[in-house]
């Protein structure tokens, strides 16, 4: 079987100078890919035999103290029959845009990890069913707390937060179908409508 | 009469025939009876609303079960609504928000009710004095105790619980100011600007914390 390594070195045979970098750190193998090509290596990671990255395991990003230094978007990767784990990163010029392609339709997980590193770090992800913010509240506008220009106590001062916090309706951080699973029935599949139609006992099969 | 409550909603209407007899009253036999008897009934039946939000909590499930047990108090009944509660325990730190929460929870406590604050960042933002976090529940509810720890252990609680009962023995029927609830502007802030960032200021090794900026 193929170990996180030789992963790395399949991908860059498959996708050429797309490979910026290969290290390894700590028994981690990482791979750092260009944004324009890294959803379509991720699908290639996925999909390709051999290969079955199957599982997500998590979607974050780095902002470092040096200000020269790239923000970037981490994908941890795991193949669950394999057990080999794969770190990907991408780098983004801080000063230019900070958008890369959302994993959203390989990996379903991907859509609150992806909504929390657009919501800390600013970074948004096209293609993206809800990018909208997830711990912070969703009118807040001091920006983006883990970036590293991001004062620890925020930019605006103590009252101006009060003020504003509490002025943020606290029923407005649902979407709608959040709200009302009844009012979202007739856009759901019709296998979830028959098991809420029906309770969940169904046939197994 | 002068009973004024800036909530919409306070139960002021049944008292106040009552209230305005007997506030005209100068303390006497009749109200200083009265007022025992309201009192020790208050005091020993306080149906806490517990606001739990961090690990405060888990000390405040602890002061509730069976070892250290409230309900000797008279705090039998765990309040999980806010309309059947006298007094909001908040135990643990409160982000920003949740502010409006907390806020619109005490709005619809009717009176007479009361507020304790458990642990350091109920109190004060605690360790921490960073961007979401509230610097002390009290620059958004009035408080009446507040008790030291992280988290208090559950004699602590259960100390600042009886000096809230001490507190409330000490209260009077005549005295209405303790009733009335102070807005100072129309977005909800119950205390002057100025007032916030005061209490929110750093102390302690907190101010050496501002990496950037
Ligand atoms: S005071 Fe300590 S125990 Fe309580 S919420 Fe804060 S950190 Fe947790």
């Amino acid at each position: 079987m193929m170990t996180a390594r030789e992963s790395a070195a399949a991908l860059a045979a498959a996708f050429g100078t797309a490979v910026l970098r290969r290290s390894e750190s700590c028994g981690d193998t990482i791979v750092s890919v260009a944004r324009e090509s890294a959803h379509e290596m991720l699908q290639w990671l996925k999909e390709t035999p051999g290969q079955d990255f199957d599982y997500l395991t998590d979607v974050t990003a780095v902002d470092y103290r040096d200000p020269g230094q790239p923000l970037e978007v981490v994908y941890q990767l795991r193949s669950l029959q394999r057990k080999v784990d794969l770190r990907i990163k991408i780098p983004l010029d801080k000063s230019g845009d900070l958008s890369v392609d959302s994993v959203w339709d390989l990996w379903k997980g991907a859509d609150w990890l992806e909504r929390e590193v657009f919501d800390m770090f600013g970074v948004t992800f096209t293609n993206h069913p809800d990018l909208r913010r997830i711990l912070m509240w969703e009118t807040y506008r001091e920006g983006f707390p883990l970036r590293k220009d991001f004062p620890l106590r925020g930019h605006y001062s103590r009252a101006e937060q009060t003020r504003q916090a509490l002025g943020a309706n606290p029923e407005a951080h649902y979407s709608m179908e959040e709200l009302s699973i009844a009012a979202a029935y007739d856009d759901l599949p019709d296998d979830m409508r028959e098991r809420l139609a029906t309770g969940e006992r169904g046939e197994v099969k | 009469m002068g009973l004024k409550s800036a909530r919409p909603g306070a139960s002021d209407t049944k008292e106040g025939g009552l209230l305005s007899t007997v506030s005209t009253l100068s303390p006497n036999f009749v109200t200083t009876r009265l007022d025992f008897l309201a009192n020790w009934a208050r005091s020993n039946s306080l149906w806490p609303m517990p606001f739990g939000t961090a690990c405060c909590a888990i000390e405040f499930m602890a002061t509730a079960a069976s070892r250290f047990d409230l309900s000797r108090f008279g705090m039998e009944r765990m309040s999980f609504s806010p309309r059947q509660a006298d007094v909001l325990i908040c135990a643990g730190r409160l982000p920003f928000k949740l502010a409006p929460v907390i806020r619109r929870i005490w709005d619809q406590m009717p009176q007479p009710k009361w507020a304790i604050s458990m642990g350091a960042c109920a109190s004060s933002g605690g360790i921490f004095d960073t961007y979401a976090m509230v610097q002390g529940i009290d620059t958004i509810i009035p408080v009446d105790v507040y008790v030291p720890g992280c988290p208090p252990r559950p004699e602590g609680l259960m100390y600042g619980i009886m000096l809230l009962q001490k507190k409330i023995k000490g209260e009077s029927l005549t005295d209405l100011s303790l009733r009335q609830e102070f807005m100072v502007n129309p977005d909800g802030l119950f205390l002057a600007p100025e007032k916030i960032d005061e209490l929110s200021e750093p102390f302690g090794n907190s101010v050496h914390q501002t990496r950037s900026q």
